[in-house]
């Protein structure tokens, strides 16, 4: 569920990487705090790009700069070879989505779509048949005469996203696209979005604190964190083979375990940690500097095997017991606490209905396989 | 937003400031200026009354600062006691109005929402009415062959009509009269955003209703407490209307000693020197107000 | 919690009482046919009737109501600047000036701005020749100062209010910023705007102090002319113009009302976003 668009699109991308935004070591400072760190990005022409981050890190800050409403303090913009940092926005070939939509109460859809289009001096003629075409495209034509507040959140949406859209803006920005729906409504409104963005073909920049949100919408994905860009790459790049323990962190869940690297050769490399019963094997070799043997390894939920009975391989397994159960209907969340007091949670397929489970207080043990987990830089 | 606007806008920018300053710099603070400078020349016969500050003399610009009009000021008994008197008076009409304002307030704040607007009405539709007109009516109801000294005579509570109108308890009824309201609706604006929960958590740890009132509703509504008694003090403090219609010749508050001192005498720089000392007094307030309004106004942006 | 608070509530209906009897009061005695005001000599709109042939009331009321018009327009535009300027500038050389200046006359009390202003006016025909003559103008300048402040806070704490995004996908979609304030700011806080103009205009209308400072020979307001009679004592004439003027001010409140009442439900409006 998590990446496997992502990665297809990702392949698309690559088959023509022409780089269309450039932000160039940009800085933001307010008062005295520092909120965006000296970030530099590029956005590929046609790709929906994703930065995500927590509250504070940064993000929402470095689209507003894009969008012209804040000025950078130190740093460079340029859109399609074209630099905007000194441009209002106003003047700039950006159109934005805001959180809250922000539509014009006192006009109708229609005259939010045309507000845009009327400020480039369009004949009438010209902004009746385009607002025509926005509200056929966001499937809106029969509200076209309603106000904002005679609409619900999934509709206004879509009208924000028409009238974002009407200038055919060379770039589109999202600011939370989905904060303001609710929970039901988010899963389908996003893929929608997609669709209507790739058929127009925009280069789509977005900003949220939801992952899944970023994993199903975009192609790549920047994670910020205090203001700087802790990792950039797809959505398999950065589940997978994340850059820090930070970014392992922030994007799903995983278990820590801290080692010191015992054996380091080419096509292998083994871990003792002191925490679990047996060391860790790496299928590949770790190039580390010598004098640093510390290490992290990182390893998914969903990769840990629980069972009952004593794993057959030599490395890579420990002994406990089961701490704690979370039933979440697809899955389950297994809390097995080690004999060395660590606790490591495990995802456990709910695949057949009331088969029998593992429960509070089995003796259990934890595996996984060779190539499971990652090496994070300490 | 800020820096969006100053860059937007240059001149447009330039504009939206200026013209409110500049208004009010023009007409409000520099006046000031004048009226201290005013208060340091000496009265005269003449058009305007009063004696030139800087004089083009032999050429010589020679500057007559003249602290008289002060240390007539402090001469006279009068003076003190209509300063004395005006803060007296402001002072409690104010802790009255609170009295009576907290309760109806919160009273307005536990109304259905479509009353509130109701009552708010009723409670800001007399502050737009003159309070001249306000004032009028009670002297009517207070005289001494008025409606109450009637009424409390026909219900055998009194046998001789008393004097109230012509007293400082006229002047009391009429001061709360007229400011009540510039009480209630900060507090209204306050009490209205507090969380309900906060009420009811402190009732769920065990404080009682009364307590949790004390403990939680009243330290959080400081600032409308501020704004409503600064509202009401500062001025009262200056209040001419209400002494001069409804109060004695013992009734001595400032403005009334202010506009006779203009008006009756045409001494304008005694009237200037009292202006300037009043400031002086009101000047605590006055900044203690703003501070808690630009805090709350902060706030809202 | 729902359950109103009963001593609280009784308070409220008091004060409510305490608030309106006066006026109630007189405005029927305003109503009664014996010249002696405190004795009852059954109805009559005599008085009203009265009012009408008084040539220098009716020339004040005319003045009044004059002054208290361009008052309030002129109070609106200056208020609502000085609002955008506190809540959508966040720095400006002399901020905190600026904004002692908006609130200060909200309490200064009556006497100091109308002595300071007359001072003022009184240096300026020397120093420049104008004001030569003091009148309608010259009231005009200190009631605009005063109902200034008035506008800008009741336009601020609208201007808080609203999403500040809106205003940003208007510059967003193209729309220069002067635009944006008259197409899209203005619409949103039409309703304060107007709610600012009925204050101001009343707060005009009732002014004595500042107008008695500042007013020259022949421009008597009609508070000015209520003050000079009402000093001698309570009489059936001022019965009558005074609930006339309640009136006049009570449908200016309502309608106040009503405007903001319609702005609030539209506000309100089911939102799905909230």
């Amino acid at each position: 569920m998590v990446g496997a668009a992502g990665a297809m699109k990702q392949a698309m991308a690559k088959a023509k990487p022409d780089e269309f935004v450039k932000i160039e070591r940009i800085s933001k400072r307010f008062d005295d705090a520092l909120a965006v760190d000296d970030v530099s990005l590029t956005v590929n022409r046609g790709e929906i790009f994703a930065l995500l981050g927590g509250s504070g890190s940064g993000k929402s800050t470095l689209l507003r700069m894009l969008a012209g409403f804040e000025r950078p303090s130190e740093g460079r913009v340029l859109l399609d070879g074209q630099d905007l940092t000194d441009l209002p926005p106003h003047q700039r070939p950006i159109n934005m989505m805001f959180q809250s939509y922000a539509l014009f109460p006192h006009m109708t859809v229609e005259q939010n779509i045309a507000f845009g289009l009327k400020q480039d001096r369009m004949s009438k003629a010209e902004i009746k048949d385009r607002v025509a075409e926005m509200l056929k495209l966001v499937r809106m034509s029969e509200y076209a005469r309603r106000k904002p507040h005679q609409l619900s959140g999934g509709q206004r949406q879509r009208v924000a996203l028409a009238r974002s859209l009407a200038k055919s803006p060379k770039l589109l920005l999202l600011d939370e696209p989905m904060g303001a729906l609710d929970k039901k409504l988010r899963s389908q409104m996003q893929l929608e979005l997609v669709e209507i963005i790739e058929r127009v073909g925009v280069t789509c920049i977005m900003v949220t604190h939801d992952q899944e949100e970023a994993m199903t919408m975009a192609q790549r994905i920047a994670i910020m964190h205090q203001g700087w860009i802790a990792q950039v790459g797809t959505p398999m790049d950065i589940y997978e083979s994340p850059a820090s323990r930070h970014v392992a962190e922030f994007v799903g869940s995983v278990n820590i375990f801290e080692g010191e690297l015992t054996v380091d050769m080419e096509d292998h490399a083994i871990i003792e940690c002191p925490k679990l019963d047996r060391p860790i094997y790496i299928g590949h070799g770790i190039s580390t500097r010598a004098e640093d043997r510390h290490t992290i390894f990182a390893l998914r939920p969903e990769k840990v095997w629980v069972s009952p009975d004593k794993p057959d391989q030599e490395y890579n397994w420990a002994h406990g017991e089961v701490h704690d159960i979370a039933y979440l209907g697809g899955h389950s969340v297994y809390y097995i606490k080690l004999d060395s007091g660590l606790i490591v949670q495990a995802f456990f397929a709910n695949s057949e209905r009331r088969m029998p489970r593992m429960t509070w207080d089995d003796k259990v043990y934890i595996s996984w396989e060779n190539d499971s987990g990652v090496v994070l830089p300490s | 937003m800020s820096k969006l606007t100053s860059r937007l806008l240059p001149t447009g920018r330039f504009w939206v400031i200026s013209a409110p300053y500049l208004w009010l710099f023009l007409f409000f603070l520099l006046p000031f200026a004048i009226v201290l400078k005013i208060s340091f020349s000496e009265a005269a016969i003449a058009i305007p009354p009063y004696q030139p500050l800087l004089e083009y003399a032999e050429q010589s610009l020679s500057i007559a600062i003249n602290l008289g009009n002060y240390i007539f000021l402090s001469e006279d008994s009068l003076y003190y006691a209509a300063y004395l008197g005006s803060l007296k008076i402001a002072l409690f009409s104010t802790l009255i109005c609170l009295a009576l304002g907290y309760p109806m307030a919160y009273a307005i704040t536990r109304a259905p929402r479509d009353k509130q607007l109701i009552y708010l009405l009723l409670i800001m539709m007399p502050t737009w009415t003159a309070i001249l007109i306000r004032v009028y009516a009670w002297m009517g109801i207070l005289s001494t062959n008025g409606l109450l000294n009637s009424t409390l005579m026909w219900a055998g509570l009194i046998d001789s009509p008393l004097q109230i109108l012509n007293t400082d308890t006229a002047v009391y009824i009429g001061v709360v009269y007229a400011y009540l309201p510039f009480m209630i609706l900060p507090l209204y604006a306050n009490l209205i955003k507090h969380d309900d929960t906060l009420l009811e958590a402190a009732m769920d740890l065990g404080a009682g209703k009364i307590k949790a009132f004390w403990k939680i509703t009243v330290p959080l509504s400081r600032s409308g407490i501020i704004a409503g008694s600064m509202l009401v003090f500062i001025p009262v403090v200056g209040e001419f209307v209400v002494p001069e219609l409804l109060g004695g010749p013992e009734t001595l508050m400032i403005g009334r000693v202010l506009w006779q001192e203009f008006f009756n005498n045409r001494d304008w720089p005694v009237a200037s020197a009292l202006a300037i000392v009043m400031l002086a007094l009101l000047l605590i307030p006055i900044i203690l107000f703003h501070y808690n309004q630009s805090r709350a106004m902060e706030r809202n942006a | 919690m729902n359950r109103r608070p009963a001593f609280s509530t009784a308070m409220l209906w008091l004060g409510l009482v305490f608030l309106y009897l006066p006026m109630v009061i007189l405005v029927i005695y305003s109503f009664n046919a014996s010249r002696l005001v405190t004795v009852w000599g059954g109805w009559s709109i005599h008085w009203y009737i009265g009012l009408l042939d008084n040539t220098g009331l009716m020339s004040a009321v005319k003045r009044s109501l004059q002054i208290a018009f361009f008052t309030a327009t002129a109070a609106v535009a200056l208020g609502t600047l000085a609002a955008f300027a506190m809540t959508r500038i966040k720095r400006f050389r002399g901020r905190t000036l600026f904004s002692g200046l908006v609130t200060a006359p909200l309490v200064m009390p009556e006497v100091i701005t109308g002595l300071s202003l007359l001072l003022l006016f009184v240096a300026m025909a020397q120093a420049v020749g104008w004001p030569a003559e003091r009148g309608m103008v010259t009231i005009w300048i200190a009631h605009t100062t005063f109902a200034t402040s008035y506008v800008a806070i009741v336009v601020s704490s609208r201007l808080g209010e609203i999403d500040q995004s809106v205003e940003e996908a208007a510059l967003d979609l193209g729309c220069p910023p002067w635009k944006t304030f008259l197409q899209i700011t203005v619409p949103m806080i039409a309703p304060s705007i107007a709610a600012g103009w009925l204050l101001a205009f009343s707060l005009s209308l009732d002014d004595l102090v500042l107008a008695s400072f500042v007013s020259g020979p022949g421009a008597t307001t009609l508070p000015m002319e209520v003050f000079s009679s009402v000093r001698l004592g309570v009489k059936p004439e001022i019965n009558a113009i005074a609930s006339v003027i309640l009136l006049a001010v009570a449908l200016c409140t309502l309608l106040a009302w009503l405007i903001v009442r319609s702005a609030d439900r539209r506000a309100r409006n089911p939102n799905a976003s909230s």
